[in-house]
């Protein structure tokens, strides 16, 4: 099967730096992969190519079956990007923030109740302006647009920044989550031990290229055979259970990803049937980040 | 196209109805605008009465750079032009929803200032139904051609600036039309307003043509 990503000496450009210097990188289905590399290295710039946000110029690149060099806005849909910037209208209320990208892609009301719910925006929060959040919160919706969108291929750029202990950890089951559905992800970091304790593999980007790291096992990670959820794909592989059918309690987060087909699913019937949003659900508002004090 | 065109437009009066930056600002503006000709031509009424068209127009306009400069202003934040563009709406639904919604606020601005000619200029309105078609027409393409131009000048770091100047010319042929078309409404001379009305008609198709064939290229371009 073809690998959801796939970069293959891909070059781009932010103005006239290259960002991405000849990159190569294969991320099968359900694989979660931790971009390591100091600031300026082109890790953002990746993930945002992988979006089709940013033109690849030279190389192979094909992300979810489309060829990002051909057609980079097809695969848009199909994508979820937890970037620096919230992506949020701050006059809207945090409902209506996840109701409207939640529709635009197709979502049904459910799935809004569901990712307001798992990610612990379901009480008095849910009905207050984005504006009035802290950064926690404002993370805390981002990612409940992410998960009400339900991506076959999540993009987290420094998905822990701005969370307290319990967002940290809840991100971490969202990811371990998604994985086991045979959600892909592809994840840049700074907090090495928290990113590297969830991904099955992890790459370097240094000065616009990607480089294979190997950490060996460390205690709780992936890929230590004491930990039951161990993938057995290794550095290089994807996890033996991906899409499996083998989710924790909360079930599937996104779509598994059809590489191969290149496709997607219909406009009209984008939710493929099973593909649902998680049930299991976190402490609502003040107890979610800090108390009703974190709202701005 | 037209799902997403309401969702978008549905979205962007919600976000007006919760800031009220056009009941609070341009409203009040424009009806300045109104009140400043009037002060201006006082002196020579009949002045004031013939050229009601036309300082109607350039109340409308003006007011109209204020409420497509909002319009983008709302989509050139923390991250929404990314979102957009991942959203999966399809750039033309987009652009008809920004039109719907820039035009919708236009038309209640258009009343407010329909009342203040009729009150301020003593404006007789001899043909109302050439007058509403003639509104409804250039109120389109003054959506289409704001928001297409909003777009092109959202990314621009003197976007506020360049708006006008990107815009202001473009409208030159809309605002001879509106006006001539209101100018024989005004005088009972509603023949003569029709064929200016199609003028209006095809202006408006045009923009919005051009805005749906376009408009998704000038989205990653912003």
């Amino acid at each position: 099967m073809e690998p959801v990503v796939d970069l293959r000496g891909a070059v781009a450009l932010v103005g006239r730096f290259p960002a991405l210097a000849g990159a190569d990188l294969a991320v099968d289905a359900g694989e979660v992969v931790l971009l390591q590399g100091p600031n300026g290295a082109g890790k953002t710039t990746l993930l945002r190519c992988c979006a089709g946000l940013v033109p690849v110029v030279d190389g192979r690149a094909r992300v979810l079956g489309c060829d990002l060099r051909a057609d980079r806005r097809r695969v848009r849909r199909r994508v979820g990007l937890l970037a620096h910037a919230s992506g949020l209208y701050d006059a809207l209320t945090v409902e209506a923030n996840v109701a409207f990208w939640g529709r635009a892609s197709g979502c049904e009301p459910g799935d809004v109740d569901a990712a307001l719910a798992r990610m612990g925006l379901a009480g008095r929060l849910r009905s207050v302006d984005v504006g009035r959040l802290s950064a926690g919160q404002r993370r805390r919706t981002s990612l409940a647009v992410l998960l009400a969108r339900r991506p076959e291929l999540w993009l987290l750029d420094e998905p822990h920044a701005g969370l307290d202990q319990s967002g940290r950890d809840l991100v971490d089951r969202l990811i371990a989550d998604a994985s086991a559905a045979g959600v892909t992800v592809l994840l840049s970091s700074h907090e090495l031990e928290r990113a590297a304790a969830v991904a099955h593999r992890q790459v370097e980007v240094v000065g616009g290229h990607v480089r294979p790291v190997d950490p060996g096992p460390s205690p709780g990670s992936p890929t230590d055979p004491g930990r039951g959820s161990a993938p057995s794909g290794g550095a290089q592989g994807p996890p033996a259970d991906a899409g499996s059918g083998s989710a924790p309690s909360g079930g599937a987060l996104g779509r598994p990803a059809d590489a191969g087909s290149g496709t997607g699913p219909g406009r009209d019937g984008r939710r493929p049937p099973g593909a649902r949003i998680a049930t299991e659900t976190e402490p609502s508002d003040g107890e979610a980040d800090g108390g009703d004090h974190d709202v701005a | 196209m037209w799902r997403d065109a309401l969702l978008v437009a549905g979205k962007d009066l919600r976000i007006e109805a919760r800031t009220r930056v056009a009941l609070n600002q341009v409203a009040p503006f424009a009806v300045l605008v109104l009140l400043l000709f009037a002060f201006a031509l006082d002196s020579n009424r009949l002045v004031l009465r013939d050229a009601t068209p036309g300082l109607f127009w350039v109340a409308v306009l003006l007011s109209a750079l204020l409420a497509v400069q909002r319009a983008f202003a709302l989509e050139a934040v923390d991250g929404v032009p990314d979102a957009l563009r991942l959203s999966g709406l399809r750039p033309a639904g987009i652009f008809l929803g920004k039109v719907l919604a820039v035009s919708a606020q236009l038309a209640a601005l258009e009343v407010l200032l329909g009342l203040g000619v009729v009150v301020l200029y003593d404006a007789p309105l001899a043909s109302p139904a050439l007058l509403v078609a003639a509104s409804i027409g250039a109120t389109l393409g003054l959506a289409a051609v704001g928001c297409l131009y909003g777009i092109l000048a959202a990314g621009q770091r003197v976007a506020q600036t360049l708006l006008p100047l990107l815009l202001l010319p473009a409208l030159a042929p809309l605002l001879l039309a509106a006006t001539q078309a209101w100018s024989a409404g005004v005088d009972g001379v509603a023949s003569e307003g029709w064929r200016w009305l199609g003028l209006l008609v095809l202006f408006a198709a045009a923009y919005l043509g051009a805005g749906v064939a376009t408009f998704g290229i000038l989205l990653d371009d912003a």
